[in-house]
């Protein structure tokens, strides 16, 4: 970012736009099961709710948002919560990612196990997908001052 | 030279769209790959994903039980990938301290 | 004849892309513009496997109670569409990594016309 200089009918019309896009990414990722969606894709509106700010705000604003250093970890928590998933299921005794072994609470069927579980593997492929990509945005966009 | 490379696309096209002709009509129900057995006498992959999918994972979503439950593993490795790429992208453009 | 063209048509417009992209990678000697051309072929590549996946009067692959799955002409085959989300996302983080690269390329050459830096290398 060469030349810096404030707009403020920008950075409110990102204002108003980014929490709703923020929602629809979490409606997104959450509703996967019935329609068309799923980590994947929520990860990215999430992601795109986040590099407006940061596009539109300027480092200050978004430093309120999320801080530039805390994009590496949630990609790695990401990541672990994929891994996880089929951890535990080692432990108890089944495949890797074979989701009928995990201990969920409560008396459920197979095929609601495997519900559960693409849910949760569906979150994790969200965190990651979103932190990887504002973790690019915000490394090419300092990258231009270095020399 | 630029001719050349012209006349290499040129040639380039004509190939693919005479490979083309040889494929089977799009969005016809009677494909080979929409079919219930394949040539060699196995389930084909995609009829038993339609088939199968609610009743093995209480899911709707057809994609989401093939990406999730059936091929976990191999989005596994997509996701890995799509990490290494962040990670690269921070290693590239780190600031360098001036030696 | 005319139903050989509705079958093959879509498979004709993503050669086409095909032949863009590879345009662009073998004539622009700037190298964003070579990187475009590598995405407009990845996207032609794409856009061939959703075309093979599709299936006359056919719903989208997400079950719907009045409509039976035991019978497979109902739905899409979800597999080319599964490939291809996974394909998009991937494509869209290497895409990341080649701007990097690009950005790293100009803070050191200053510019990203291809004869030029080798010109500077040599």
């Amino acid at each position: 970012m060469r030349e810096q200089f404030e707009s403020p009918i920008v950075l409110l019309g990102a204002r108003l736009l980014s929490p709703y896009i923020m929602l629809f990414g979490i409606y997104v990722i959450f509703h996967g099961h019935y329609s068309p969606g799923g980590g994947f894709q929520g990860g990215a509106l999430l992601a795109s709710s986040i590099i407006l700010i940061r596009i539109s705000g300027g480092r200050i604003i978004s430093r309120l948002q999320i801080r530039e250093f805390f994009t590496t970890p949630l990609a790695a928590i990401g990541v672990i919560v994929y891994f996880l998933a089929g951890f535990v299921a080692v432990l108890y005794g089944g495949y890797f990612l074979d989701y009928e072994a995990l201990p969920f609470p409560g008396d459920l069927s197979p095929a609601e196990l495997r519900y559960y579980g693409i849910l949760v593997i569906e979150i994790g492929i969200g965190i990651a997908v979103m932190a990887i990509l504002v973790m690019i945005y915000d490394h090419m966009a300092r990258g231009e001052d270095y020399v | 030279m630029k001719y050349a490379k012209i006349l290499i696309l040129a040639a380039f096209a004509g190939l693919m769209i005479y490979g083309s002709m040889g494929l089977p009509d799009r969005a016809d129900p009677d494909n080979r790959m929409h079919q219930e057995r394949s040539i060699t006498d196995t389930v084909v992959a995609g009829s038993y994903f339609i088939r199968e999918a609610y009743n093995d994972a209480n899911t709707p979503n057809m994609v989401t039980v093939v990406l999730g439950d059936y091929r976990s593993i191999d989005t596994f490795g997509e996701q890995v990938v799509v990490f290494a790429a962040g990670l690269i992208c921070l290693l590239i453009l780190r600031k360098f301290r001036p030696v | 004849m005319f139903d050989f063209i509705l079958g093959h048509y879509a498979y004709w417009l993503t050669i086409i892309l095909l032949c863009i992209g590879l345009y662009g990678i073998m004539f622009k000697k700037n190298l964003v513009k070579k990187t475009i051309g590598l995405t407009i072929l990845q996207i032609s590549v794409v856009l061939f496997w959703v075309s093979i996946g599709s299936k006359w009067d056919a719903t989208v692959p997400v079950r719907d109670p009045g409509i039976p799955t035991a019978e497979v002409a109902n739905y899409l085959n979800p597999l080319p569409h599964t490939l291809m989300l996974t394909a998009i996302v991937v494509g869209v983080a290497t895409l990341g990594v080649a701007f990097a690269l690009l950005v790293a390329t100009y803070n050191r050459y200053k510019t990203l016309d291809e004869e030029e830096i080798l010109e500077q290398i040599q």
